[in-house]
């Protein structure tokens, strides 16, 4: 008999975006807001950086760490528009995608039985890498009432002496949240004291509206206890490429490289050349796409609101969750009915954890043509939903008043 | 208002209504309305377009020709009087001043290569102070107004996940 394969993986769970990728893949015309990538184009002179590299023959590995003008001007980035120092040398790893940084950290942060605190809704993919340490995921909710944040006095609640870390993703897939420095101030001697690491996913960083982006590193106490995960994929239209980074202490920085040099050898090198590209000559572009998202939530957000879905006006990423509960439908039913009624596209809360109930994500990384027609689509799916439920209501009054008139 | 961002939109997508453009840039539905009125009256807005991929239908219709000329320019009036005279033609679909060997160049359309042909020799040469004109015919277009038009482009959209993460 063939043995079984690791206990671990068969447990984890399917991705919740999995079902409504295999439905609306299955049908035509299908208006999609259900994805997590920009609809934009890699900036042509960032991928021309790649193909150049691609014809000059840099086609071999690169140093473990990633190509040193790469990590010079991934230092020099962060310093300049976040105002964080980070050496070169020794604190930065160029990373396939921000998911193996992810990964990444949870190899090198835990041990079988340590717990690591995770903001629920969040992204998909920290519990997995959690549970495959054998560690424990423990929830913390947040609410909409504040902004989908994390408040201190829920992370005070959840640390344990056995809480090894915090996983955070500000601003927010899927609740387009943000912390503001502010919010971070609170939960900073928190952080000190527990000794906890914080684990901080950042790629929506450049994708923050309304005010300055924030990260727990710009905090000198904790500065040492901070992980940054970054990468090239929102911000500059990437995701293909898969290419991310890691910001940590030279301590936590040497360890990671020891399992990322023998997984990985290094990133892609054509994708490093492109983003040396991104970085030195980019950020126009990342402004320009900034800008376009920045409307389109402004039109989505006053859609919904108009059409009786009450929406906070997220300030970053490009996900709005939106409150589905007024239509009395569970999230994975308004998404499935929606997609079969109306050919839209989007992702109930619950894939993002069980306090995603009653709510939806709505993607607009997407034209702002395609947004208004799926507006149109949703809106024409509430009044079918709202005028069902009056006829069921008609019929049963009915049905009392011939009882009473047959009593 | 930012007047400028308004004009933006509506250069990319003129079927922004009012209310889609209030909704996003803030703003109010009836004064955005009224800018854009004033702006039709004061022809800053000229007119709204839709771009055309050609090289997929009307193959057969349509013939495109950049045509330079080279004028003499009359003394108190410059280039703009003879200019006018040949933009005034409905042929001509955009005309330029330009720096170079020729002076002005025109994008324009017929039917066939022996309609534009004509257009040129029979109108455009025969105008006071033309001087000469060279005639380019389009082969085929990869890109108008900002959007690409070479083939292909479809499949790579396609191809993007439906729903992701």
């Amino acid at each position: 008999m063939i043995k079984k394969p690791s206990q671990a993986v068969i447990d984890i769970k399917p991705s919740g975006i999995r079902k409504f990728f295999d439905l609306a893949s299955s049908m035509k015309g299908v208006i999609s807001l259900g994805v997590g990538e920009p609809d934009f184009d890699t900036p042509w002179h960032v991928t021309e950086a790649g193909v150049d590299s691609l014809a000059n023959g840099q086609t071999h590995y690169t140093a473990n760490r990633g190509l040193l003008r790469l990590r010079q001007e991934i230092s020099k980035f962060h310093d300049e528009h976040y105002g964080t120092k980070y050496d070169p040398d020794k604190e930065i790893i160029v990373t396939v995608g921000g998911s193996e940084a992810v990964d990444l950290c949870c190899r090198t942060l835990l041990e079988p039985g340590d717990e690591v605190i995770v903001l629920d809704p969040n992204y998909v993919a920290y519990e997995p890498a959690i549970l495959l340490q054998h560690a424990k995921p423990v929830f913390i909710e947040l609410k909409e009432e504040t902004e989908f944040k994390l408040l201190p006095e829920d992370l005070e609640k959840a640390i344990t002496d056995k809480t090894k870390a915090i996983i955070l993703n500000y601003p927010s897939n899927p609740t387009g949240g943000v912390m503001t420095r502010e919010d971070y101030e609170k939960l900073v001697p928190i952080i000190k004291k527990s000794g906890i690491y914080v684990i901080s996913d950042e790629i929506y960083a450049e994708l923050t509206f309304d005010g300055e982006f924030a990260s727990l590193a710009q905090f000198d106490e904790v500065k040492d206890q901070v992980i940054v995960i970054n990468g090239f994929s929102k911000a500059f239209a990437m995701t293909g490429w898969r290419l991310g980074y890691t910001l940590s202490s030279r301590e936590i920085s040497s360890l990671m490289l020891k399992i990322h040099q023998f997984v990985i050898m290094s990133a892609p090198t054509p994708a490093q050349h492109a983003a040396i590209e991104a970085l030195k000559n980019g950020y126009p572009d990342v402004l320009e796409m900034k800008k376009s998202y920045e409307q389109r939530r402004n039109l989505l957000v006053s859609r919904l609101n108009k059409m009786g879905l009450k929406t906070n006006m997220p300030h970053g990423t490009f996900y709005v969750f939106a409150n589905i509960k007024p239509s009395r439908l569970s999230s994975d039913d308004f998404c499935t009915q929606l997609l079969e009624q109306e050919k839209v596209a989007i992702v109930p809360g619950t894939a993002f954890g069980v306090h995603g109930e009653g709510f939806v994500r709505i993607s607009y990384a997407t034209s702002l043509d395609n947004i208004k027609k799926a507006c149109e689509k949703i809106e024409h799916f509430l009044e079918t939903l709202d005028n069902q439920r009056k006829e069921e209501l008609e019929a049963e009054v009915l049905e009392v008043m011939e009882e009473i008139i047959s009593i | 208002m930012n007047i400028q961002e308004l004009l933006r939109l509506l250069e990319k997508d003129a079927r922004l209504n009012a209310r889609d453009l209030a909704e996003i840039l803030g703003e109010d539905e009836q004064e955005v309305a009224e800018q854009i009125d004033e702006m039709e009256k004061n022809k800053i807005i000229c007119g709204y377009h839709t771009v055309i991929n050609y090289n997929k239908v009307l193959k057969d219709e349509l013939v495109m020709a950049f045509i330079e000329v080279d004028i003499k320019p009359q003394r108190d009036k410059g280039y703009d009087y003879t200019a006018s005279l040949i933009a005034n033609y409905p042929e001509v679909d955009s005309m330029y001043l330009i720096t170079g060997d020729s002076d002005f160049i025109c994008l324009v359309q017929g039917k066939t290569m022996f309609e534009v042909a004509r257009f040129v020799s029979d109108k455009i040469a025969c105008i006071q102070d033309v001087n000469s004109t060279k005639t380019l015919f389009v082969l085929k277009q990869y890109k108008q107004s900002g959007l690409l038009t070479g083939d292909g482009k479809e499949k790579v959209i396609e191809e993007r996940l439906v729903v992701s993460a």
